[in-house]
């Protein structure tokens, strides 16, 4: 393979002026990880509202609910957030959508609220399931109680749906870190961008590559151990995963 | 809102995003289900093997590639495919390969990861009895497989690769970061050079919502006829 390696290449400065190839990557992580985590908590408001109105008694509910499922798991991620970033600030009144082009680091708040609903539809889904695979008797003992439906929900049914569905959850929030590569395509320089940016400046492709691969193996690797943890101490006993 | 806005651009390009854009990503979508499932299947029956070296090696490349995000993969591949073209055909300089064949490529080897697990899962879900008789009979493991185990494993996975193919159909669209003129590739070079972007992203937007719809109607609808009577 005649391919000119040079693995120092990350020690060199940057053409930006300020520190080196590997700050930069560095640099793009960081913003991988913001934008995955503001991503994810809206992934889990809206996911857990959505999740909820599909469990409900009411056929009203569940009809929107399955509409919002439908909406945002039928559009590639990409068409999505064209559609955020480009086509809704011209569908908007004229003074919101200056608003909107003028926000500074727009790219990134389009990807995090992007991305964030985009995922949302996915945990509503697994929550959904979630409260579904609850005994009926749960249900009915809260009623019995004399708890609201409300109360229910809060403190009988989305604990215990939660605990189950934790291990499908971890794999959602991996998958968050990932799609916010596809935020590249509206200007955000996450990690694969910056790979991609020293690449382009340095013609070092698969040092640069590589680099990221590694970023992102290790994201995954603790996510992955941080997860396994916190399933251990939240298991339910007496299920299958309990002790 | 929509005062000035010209649908009729739309009607203009239809050709062009459907002839060109359409045939690329239905091409691609169908191509990279076929090649991932073939090697996805041997994913998972090295996976499930009792070679454990094969075993291990089936599980890190299945790992490795489902920590990786797609657009990262295919930047990869884009830039390796001509290094493994010069080394497989022992030619003296990386050689050229078309747009086509290298997201093909990576798209095979990407979804071959997503295909196995499913595999892996449809194997495992045929009860152990069913290979014991197999090999009561005189039956060798290829021909059990063959015969006996693989045919039960995909039709009980058949609506699940389905839904995996529609997830492909639309992760194709990320081929637009090598500016390839996929549907999406299309519309949006229409939507620069027209300076129309509202209509078309709205359009393509459209089209891929209803075609997904569609496509996972029929997975339900499959699922509810196939389903095996147990």
């Amino acid at each position: 393979m005649n391919y000119n390696w040079n693995w120092h290449i990350f020690f060199e400065p940057n053409p930006t002026g300020a520190g080196t190839y590997l700050d930069l990557l560095v640099s793009g992580l960081v913003l991988t990880i913001k934008t995955a985590l503001l991503a994810w908590v809206i992934a889990l408001i809206f996911g857990t509202i959505v999740g909820v109105l599909r469990s409900l008694p009411s056929k009203t509910a569940s009809w929107i609910g399955f509409c919002y499922v439908e909406f945002f798991r039928n559009m590639p991620l990409l068409v999505q957030l064209f559609l955020w970033f480009f086509v809704l600030p011209e569908l908007l009144p004229r003074a919101a959508g200056l608003w909107m082009k003028q926000i500074p680091n727009a790219p990134f708040w389009t990807a995090a609220i992007g991305v964030g609903l985009f995922m949302s539809a996915r945990v509503a889904v697994q929550l959904a399931a979630g409260i579904a695979s609850l005994p009926r008797g749960q249900k009915q003992a809260a009623t019995a109680l004399g708890l609201t439906t409300g109360q229910s929900y809060r403190y009988v049914l989305l604990p215990m749906a939660f605990r189950i569905i934790l291990p499908p959850l971890t794999s959602e929030f991996l998958n968050t870190i990932k799609n916010t590569s596809v935020a590249i395509t509206i200007g955000l320089i996450e990690l694969t961008g910056q790979a991609r940016a020293m690449q382009e400046f340095s013609f070092q492709v698969f040092e640069a590559f590589t680099a990221a691969t590694v970023m992102y193996l290790a994201i995954n690797i603790i996510v992955v151990t941080g997860m396994r943890f916190l399933e251990r101490s939240l298991a339910i006993p007496g299920y299958i995963t309990g002790k | 809102m929509f005062a000035n806005l010209d649908f009729d651009v739309i009607r203009r390009s239809l050709p062009y995003l459907f002839l060109d854009g359409m045939t690329f990503t239905l091409m691609l979508t169908g191509l990279a289900a076929l090649g991932g499932l073939v090697f996805g299947t041997l994913i998972a029956l090295m996976r499930l093997s009792s070679y454990r070296v094969l075993g291990r090696i089936a599980g890190l490349y299945v790992d490795f590639m489902r920590s990786l995000p797609l657009v990262l993969v295919i930047f990869w591949f884009y830039f390796l495919v001509p290094y493994i073209g010069q080394w497989v055909t022992g030619a003296s300089r990386p050689i050229r390969v078309g747009a086509f064949t290298s997201t093909l490529v990576t798209f095979v080897m990407f979804e071959a990861a997503y295909f196995s697990e499913i595999m892996r899962a449809g194997i495992q879900s045929i009860s152990k009895g069913q290979p014991a008789a197999a090999s009561a009979l005189g039956l060798t493991y290829a021909q059990s497989m063959r015969y006996i185990v693989l045919p039960q494993a995909f039709r009980n996975m058949l609506p699940i690769l389905l839904t995996q193919t529609i997830v492909l159909f639309q992760d194709t669209s990320l081929v637009y970061v090598l500016s390839i003129p996929d549907f999406l590739g299309a519309a949006s070079k229409v939507a620069q050079r027209d300076g129309r972007l509202v209509e078309m992203y709205l359009f393509a937007a459209a089209v891929y919502f209803v075609i997904s719809c569609v496509a996972s109607y029929g997975v339900r609808r499959l699922q509810a006829r196939i389903a095996i009577v147990r």
